[in-house]
């Protein structure tokens, strides 16, 4: 049998689902697919789309790329549209004239910003925010401007704000009705809403109707209200709701809804029963439904209809939370409290800037809408009540009453949800299905995301998520040993505040107050670490030695055949070509491998056991300290050239590095910490990869925290902007402490943020607001580190009984004859086994 | 019996919980001292897996009643009694009687 023709239009995030659901259904080879992608590039998250301008790229926010759409057998033409579509002779006909026969057609054409038809609203610099070429546009834009204003103070329009504020913009929000998010909250929540974005520094103008935009005399627009007010703006954001994109079913004379919109049924067809809509170009019952889960739900069903299958769209919920430039704002059924005879209750904490309201049943059993403004923990409880009709408790309020001493929280466990219950709404997923994911082997949170998916579309659900799998884990009688190893019954947050309270300064004293045995190479060296948090002695003393690994018993690194790397510390990559010469003639004198590090350093590889301190008898009399790249501790900051040398810098990327790198220099952490520091936003230290980056702006310093390179690359969170150095160190010095405080052994700052319950919010009340009373205390921990720094290889120069390890052999001065090198590209390396059997090794020089 | 023993170094050379390394003719050996029980062990220095002479670096422990040495290179773990890994069964390290005597470290070589 021949395969049907699938055409595909469209290759948004609801149109990729489409093809991802196609493909998982395995029965994809039914058709001969071809995919129009109007766009330049194919799907991508928009949802995150405002991550742009925090450091993401086209590349992150990618969901389809042309290799796995090769794989699933698709034909995918990039860049070109359907300019029509023939339902007699059921053919379409692109942009490149192109005629293509459909058996089936699908459209997934999505929408397109609504554009008030305010006069001079075509002017130069006023753009949309859809597409990653509107965003490209917004940022040329922002180049010449000063001042931003956004039309529409909606869900979109506070995401186009976020936008204007990262670019660096004074931003206004000009919104015609009387409250923002006027479709999700009520008065309340809006109130609450604009009063915490307007601390921020975004100024909100709300009951707003622009009748004219015209030449301003301060800036480029002069926008002129109905009542009179102006408000000057060099760039103007549309962001006033969508349109169903329906162009396309008009001119086939599809049928389509009185305010537009494609008409579909139950099964997502149109009026043409070989021709589906899918997504926010689809009207089904009269709604349009601007969100993505409900778009992934219309996939499914066609999907399933196209394979014979019988699933429906029977609509969906528009329940959402989200978090606006921070602050977390939640809306879930029946808001606005429409339901006759509906009853509400709200609570209002002013200081702490929370509002929420419940909205119940007439017999006040069953939840039917809510709202959260400032704090939205609960979402994931109310919605549940709400989606699975659960009957309330006694006192309805007790689920937004805060909770306050002993009180059992009077959250839904999450053992009272039905199999059935649908946890994650972006795709799906039910609770019974996070529990057959468990069965068939997933053992943690990430493997359940992996398998089910849940949690990994808006992530407005992951706590839940992460309840329901720890309490299903539970049930199976999986407990999770956190004990750091057989030694001692702690974890090593444990271990850390013992050491601190009961001012333990060996490993020796720890093991015979809280552990047995005689300690491993697990605790040994967790322990020495934590060790030197808090008290700083140097590494080899005597009861620290040890503990060690041997990277720190030798203050080197090891390498694969026993030799050792030495890296000098060169403070945020600037040195002299004095001493880079030095560098030269030592690595020379001692045949050393040389290779620039990726930290802006120099590493020399290839030195032997009983050379180290020869080589850094020299390097210490040239000037250089220890570098530490063989800790868990601060290895470099890097740096652009910054303002004293580049055109486009506007700080001493430089001098801050160096007196970064000379404040943190030596501090043990749990795993290694790198900083970066770029003077300008083009980043050219690459600092939102680090644990630690600094960018500099206009007004001061942006905070980024807890990136990463490696294995499972993070891009860092931007924690705070336009700080003052004293500020900036201040934060981060807290953050350091709070980090080696709370961080697992060998734990990355990027995995601990990502474990972090309550993340960058709890982490910013933490370090900004010292909502746990430590602040002072991690600065006096911090400043006691930086006041005891020694380079640990100048006091080991310094004492003979250190030296002593120094020799490969106690008792002769030979050298261990195993190591043997060759040459390769003018330098040496390591020899192979082969190459040790085969020929006579080079001669060791020094 | 007291005949075959030979001197390697003094009890002072030593470090306690830690390791050292001697050499007879081309034999390595990692010696490694717990100072409460004046305890000494003797074993290869060879890491049969990293190919490197380097046992004598590693972090000492204990796993239940079993005293080892962790490999600096790749972990694997040797008991210092026997030289047996308690990781792969595959593996081993020579060992040695090792003893402090009249403030000198000695050890066996010949069985």
């Amino acid at each position: 049998m021949s395969k049907l023709k699938l055409v595909v239009i469209g290759n948004g995030m609801v149109g990729h689902q489409f093809l991802q659901s196609l493909h998982d259904s395995g029965e994809s080879n039914k058709y001969d697919v071809t995919v129009f992608c109007a766009e330049p590039r194919l799907a991508y998250d928009r949802v995150h789309l405002s991550a742009y301008f925090s450091g993401s790229t086209a590349d992150d926010l990618a969901m389809g790329n042309p290799e796995m759409y090769q794989d699933w057998g698709l034909n995918v033409l990039i860049g070109e549209k359907v300019k029509k579509i023939d339902r007699v002779t059921k053919t379409v006909i692109s942009s490149a004239d192109r005629t293509l026969e459909y058996d089936k057609l699908v459209l997934a054409t999505g929408s397109y910003p609504f554009v008030p038809p305010v006069p001079g609203h075509e002017r130069q610099n006023c753009l949309v925010y859809r597409t990653i070429e509107d965003l490209e546009a917004i940022t040329a834009a922002a180049q010449n401007a000063k001042i931003g204003a956004v039309v529409g103070g909606g869900l979109l329009g506070l995401e186009a704000a976020k936008a204007l504020k990262d670019l660096g913009l004074e931003t206004h929000v000009v919104e015609f009705a009387p409250r923002l998010m006027a479709v999700q909250l009520d008065e309340g929540g809006g109130a609450m809403l604009r009063h915490k974005i307007e601390a921020l520094g975004v100024k909100v103008h709300t009951g707003k109707n622009t009748q004219l935009i015209d030449d301003g005399t301060e800036c480029v627009h002069k926008m002129n209200f109905a009542d009179g007010e102006k408000l000057e703006t060099d760039l103007i954001l549309f962001s006033a709701g969508i349109r169903p994109q329906d162009e396309l079913a008009r001119q086939s004379e599809l049928k389509i809804g009185e305010r537009g919109g494609i008409v579909i049924n139950n099964q997502c067809q149109t009026s043409d029963p070989d021709i589906y809509a899918i997504g926010e170009c689809a009207l089904w019952n009269n709604q349009i439904f601007g969100l993505v889960a409900p778009g992934y739900a219309m996939a499914k069903v066609t999907v399933s209809h196209l394979i014979g299958g019988d699933e429906q769209f029977t609509g969906a919920d528009m329940s959402t939370k989200l978090k606006l430039m921070g602050v977390d704002v939640a809306s879930i059924g029946d808001a606005q409290c429409r339901t006759p005879g509906a009853k509400t209750y709200s609570y209002v904490d002013e200081p702490a800037e929370v509002y929420k309201k419940i909205v119940v049943s007439e017999d006040g059993k069953h939840l039917l809408g809510a709202i959260m403004v400032g704090e939205a923990e609960d979402y994931g409880t109310l919605l549940q009540y709400a989606l699975n009709g659960i009957e309330l408790p006694e006192h309805p309020d007790s689920l937004i009453l805060p909770q306050r001493g002993d009180a059992e929280p009077a959250g839904l466990g999450v053992a009272a949800l039905p199999e059935s219950a649908q946890i994650c709404s972006c795709h799906d997923v039910s609770k019974g299905d996070i529990q057959a994911a468990i069965q068939s082997g997933c053992c943690s949170v990430g493997d359940v995301k992996g398998e089910t998916k849940a949690a990994t579309g808006c992530g407005g659900c992951a706590a839940l998520v992460t309840n329901v799998v720890n309490h299903e884990l539970e049930q199976l009688g999986v407990e999770v040993n956190r004990d750091i190893c057989e030694h001692f019954p702690y974890t090593r947050q444990d271990l850390y505040n013992l050491i601190r309270v009961e001012e333990i300064r060996s490993f020796s004293e720890l093991l015979a107050r809280h552990g047995k045995g005689h300690g491993c190479e697990i605790c040994k060296p967790a322990v020495a670490n934590m060790l030197a948090s808090c008290w700083n002695d140097h590494v080899l003393e005597s009861s620290h030695v040890g503990l060690q690994d041997t990277n720190d018993t030798f203050l080197a690194n090891m390498q694969k055949d026993g030799t050792y790397s030495v890296v000098p510390r060169i403070a945020g990559g600037e040195i002299t070509p004095a001493k880079l010469i030095v560098l030269g003639q030592v690595a020379e004198k001692y045949n050393l491998y040389t290779k620039i590090t990726g930290g802006q350093r120099v590493d020399l590889f290839g030195a032997r056991l009983e050379q180290l301190p020869l080589i850094w008898k020299e390097l210490i009399d040239a000037g250089f300290e220890t570098g530490h790249a063989y800790g868990k501790s601060l290895r470099t900051v890097k740096s652009c050239v910054g303002s004293t040398w580049c055109r486009y810098g506007v700080d001493d990327s430089v001098g801050l590095a160096i007196e970064l790198e000379n404040r943190y220099k030596g501090l043990r952490a749990p795993h290694k910490i790198k900083f970066a520091v770029s003077g300008c936003t083009r980043e050219c230290a690459e600092a939102q990869s680090k644990d630690v980056g600094v960018i500099a702006t206009e007004n001061g310093w942006n905070l980024y925290l807890c990136g990463n390179g490696g294995m499972k690359p993070r891009h860092a969170d931007l924690f705070a902007t336009d700080l003052d150095k004293e500020t900036l160190i201040k934060y981060i010095d807290r953050f350091l402490m709070f980090y080696i405080k709370t961080g697992d052994r060998l734990q990355r700052t990027s995995v601990w943020m990502d474990n972090l319950e309550g993340g960058l919010d709890y982490l910013r009340q933490v370090v900004i607001e010292d909502y746990l009373s430590l602040a002072d205390e991690l600065e006096q921990q911090m400043a006691a580190v930086v006041g005891t720094y020694q380079c640990e290889w100048n006091t080991t120069l310094q004492d003979p009984e250190k030296l002593k390890r120094f020799r490969q052999f106690v008792n002769s001065d030979e050298s261990d004859s195993n190591i043997s090198f060759v040459e390769e590209r003018q330098q040496i390396r390591p020899a192979t086994e082969d190459e040790k059997n085969q020929f006579e090794p080079i001669r060791m020089v020094g | 019996m007291s005949n075959n023993w030979t001197k390697l170094c003094s009890h002072s050379d030593l470090i306690g919980h830690s390791g050292i390394c001697a050499l007879v003719d081309d034999q390595q050996i990692a010696l490694f001292y717990l100072p409460e029980q004046l305890q000494v062990f003797a074993v290869s220095n060879y890491d049969p897996v990293g190919k490197a002479n380097v046992i004598s670096r590693g972090i000492i422990g204990s796993s239940g009643d079993d005293l080892f040495v962790a490999s600096p290179l790749y972990k694997e773990r040797y008991r210092l009694t026997d030289g047996f890994c308690l990781d792969d069964e595959a593996l081993s390290l020579k060992a040695w009687p090792a003893r402090i005597h009249d403030g000198q470290v000695e050890v066996q070589l010949a069985a």
